[in-house]
């Protein structure tokens, strides 16, 4: 759908699993990550990577750290924060970190590759 | 309106139970301990005093009776004696020497003075029998060898000791000297035991006479009479000059008794009154035993009200702390509530996943169901309607999670002195904002120069906004003078706000249960029922209090009740 990898970190295995099969029902080139750690490893081995849907709260390092070095190593990928947590303040603070948008689960698919979307024509236009 | 519930205060813990246990038996004893120490003092030194006055007293009377009983006696023999030298010294030596003359004056002796004497004799100084007349044939005998004898020559006039006579007959013998001659009379032995066994006194007493040597000089009608061992040792003990010697608690066969013992005969004989110790001090014991009674008595009441009165302030004391635990319980309670906002958060992550997962896993089956394969399955619309049900309760899920949070969002908990007018004119303007499309009109009726209150201004707000919300939704849509009021009154250390409206009323059965977590009357969806309990919990987390007056048709009032800041 966009010209390269979308990423998608959250610790709820079930949750990233059947959201990645409906984006690549949809012609998303998706890959997956259960952790932050395991995110960053990802991204590492897979260059084309252009946008990371990144979980918040998750055990080990959270989203927001997950952000930090995201953004400090790939600064041209977009983020767009994911949070079942609906603190607002978490999600905010992942924007002032480099994060896209936020969005809050439970989440329609459309909504959230409309959000993708969105991130990517930025990206293009600021280019 | 709420009510904190009290009546329930018997509910004490076990551990409380045990405090109170403990604090009832230390009551118990200190109360008893410091009632009984005073008594006891009290009644120790009155029973010494009464003690030692009241012997005083009965050895004064022993005292009186003994001296009695010795004059009496004294009487008797000097009465004998008398008459035995108005006889020697009324007649020359040759006419008492006449045995004939001895005859007449015997007969004479035994008509007037009651046969005390039982014979007369005269002696000479030699001790050779000259004359005699009387019971005893005694013609040839020689007293010369006999102790009594011996000491009555010494002397003018002599009263012999008791002793057993040439005829193994217990006698006495008065002698007077009459120039070369002693005039001689044997006493009636029995007739001057009487006078002493005679005597009684209280139920045990009697009395005897006691030679130096300890040797009975009467007879006793009781057995009761210790042995001469013991009236040795009774007699060694007293310093017999002219006074009375009184020695009690002399311990004889188990039985305590009191002798008294007086002189007689210039001191050769004792007079002694020998009477139980109980009997002597017979009234001394009955008072004793009353003062132990009522000793007792007092004793078994003090520890009877030192119990009660313990109880009953241990009983009082456990309502006050059980009354008291509750409304601890209350308070953590609410503070439970007023925490409840940060839990929220925690609450809409935990939900929202395993929500988003359902969501996303019928997301996928309506994904699956769009491929061509599934067109044609008979039961496609209800799949799909079905899948879109799962979509909109989760959609719903979240709103309420995104409500819950709405409270718990950017407050502030810290407390700060806060002006509550400038709150309540801040959140009036935003209601009305909010509510411009509504037929209903916010009016704010401040009392000015109102003191500050220590409060979370954003949280004093949140409660504000969701108490003119609900009055808000309470007023019906149809109705065009919708009222919502808003008025603050300082009243005396605390300052009241009241939010009143003019809508449907909330029913009575309601009002009870409207702070309560989770309670609504809010159709499905629309409400959480959390709002006036967070609303109670902010409240009261506060020192303040949140009551409800309502009634139906006419509208209902909130009134906040906040403490002032010192
Ligand atoms: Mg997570």
């Amino acid at each position: 759908m966009f010209g390269g990898k979308l990423l998608i970190v959250d610790d709820e295995a079930p949750f990233v699993d059947t959201v990645s099969k409906r984006l690549i029902k949809r012609q998303v080139n998706v890959i997956i990550a259960y952790s932050g750690q395991e995110a960053l490893n990802k991204l590492k081995s897979e260059p084309d990577v252009v946008l990371v849907i990144l979980d918040v709260k998750m055990p080990g390092m959270d989203g927001i750290e997950t952000l930090k070095h995201i953004k400090s190593q790939y600064p041209l990928i977009e983020v767009i924060m994911l949070t079942g947590h609906a603190n607002v303040e978490t999600a905010v603070e992942g924007i002032k970190y480099g994060a896209f948008d936020y969005l809050m689960k439970p989440c329609d698919i459309d909504v959230l590759l409309a959000k993708c979307e969105e991130a990517m024509t930025k990206d293009l236009k600021t280019l | 309106m709420i009510h904190l519930d009290l009546s329930k205060y018997n509910e004490l813990k076990d551990m409380d139970i045990g405090y109170y246990k403990s604090f009832t038996r230390k009551m118990v004893i200190f109360t008893v301990l410091f009632s009984f120490i005073p008594l006891l003092v009290v009644s120790t030194l009155s029973h010494h005093y009464f003690n030692t006055a009241y012997k005083e007293k009965v050895v004064a009377h022993i005292n009186e009776l003994a001296f009695k009983h010795k004059q009496n006696i004294d009487n008797f023999l000097n009465e004998q004696l008398m008459n035995i030298r108005t006889l020697a010294h009324s007649h020359d030596s040759s006419k008492l020497s006449s045995e004939t003359f001895l005859r007449q004056v015997l007969s004479v002796f035994k008509e007037s003075h009651s046969s005390v004497f039982v014979d007369l004799g005269v002696i000479d100084k030699t001790g050779g029998l000259v004359a005699y007349t009387g019971a005893f044939k005694l013609m040839s005998a020689n007293y010369s060898e006999t102790d009594w004898f011996n000491k009555a020559k010494e002397r003018e006039f002599f009263i012999s000791d008791v002793f057993l006579g040439l005829e193994g007959q217990p006698n006495f013998i008065i002698t007077v000297k009459k120039d070369e001659i002693f005039l001689m009379a044997t006493v009636d032995f029995k007739a001057f035991s009487s006078i002493v066994e005679d005597i009684r006194i209280g139920e045990t007493g009697f009395a005897f006479i006691l030679n130096r040597q300890g040797n009975l000089q009467t007879l006793s009608r009781y057995n009761v009479v210790p042995s001469r061992m013991v009236y040795r040792e009774l007699i060694s003990k007293a310093s017999l000059n002219d006074n009375v010697a009184i020695f009690s608690n002399f311990k004889y066969l188990g039985k305590k008794y009191v002798y008294t013992m007086i002189p007689l005969k210039g001191g050769e004989w004792v007079l002694v009154l020998q009477q139980e110790v109980q009997d002597a001090f017979s009234k001394l014991y009955t008072a004793r035993y009353i003062g132990i009674a009522v000793f007792v008595f007092a004793v078994v009441g003090i520890i009877i009200i030192a119990l009660v009165v313990a109880r009953k302030i241990t009983k009082y004391l456990a309502e006050v702390g059980a009354a008291k635990e509750k409304m601890h319980e209350r308070v953590r309670e609410t503070n439970k509530l007023a925490s409840l906002g940060e839990l929220a958060a925690g609450i809409a992550h935990e939900i929202n996943n395993p929500v988003a997962i359902m969501v996303e896993e019928a997301g996928w089956i309506g994904d699956l169901l769009s491929e061509e394969e599934f067109q044609e399955t008979e039961n496609l619309t209800e799949f799909k309607r079905a899948l879109a049900q799962i979509k909109q309760q989760g959609a719903r899920c979240k709103d309420i999670t995104l409500k819950l949070l709405s409270f718990a969002r950017r407050t502030d908990p810290r407390m700060v002195n806060v002006q509550m007018n400038a709150i309540v004119e801040e959140t009036v303007k935003l209601t009305r904002q909010s509510f411009k499309f509504r037929r209903v009109e916010i009016k704010a009726n401040m009392q000015p120069e109102l003191p500050t209150v220590s409060a979370s201004a954003t949280e004093v707000q949140q409660v504000l906004l969701n108490l003119i919300n609900n009055a808000v939704d309470s007023i019906d849509v149809s109705k065009d003078d919708g009222l919502v009021e808003i008025i603050t009154k300082n009243d005396n250390d605390h300052i009241t706000i009241t939010v009143c409206d003019n809508g449907q009323g909330i029913p009575n059965a309601n009002l009870d249960k409207i702070f309560e977590p989770f309670f609504t009357t809010k159709p499905v969806g629309k409400g959480t029922g959390l709002g006036l309990s967070i609303c109670y919990g902010i409240i009261k987390k506060m020192g303040g209090d949140i009551t409800v007056k309502s009634e139906i048709g006419q509208g209902t009032c909130f009134v906040i009740t906040l403490p002032q800041s010192d």
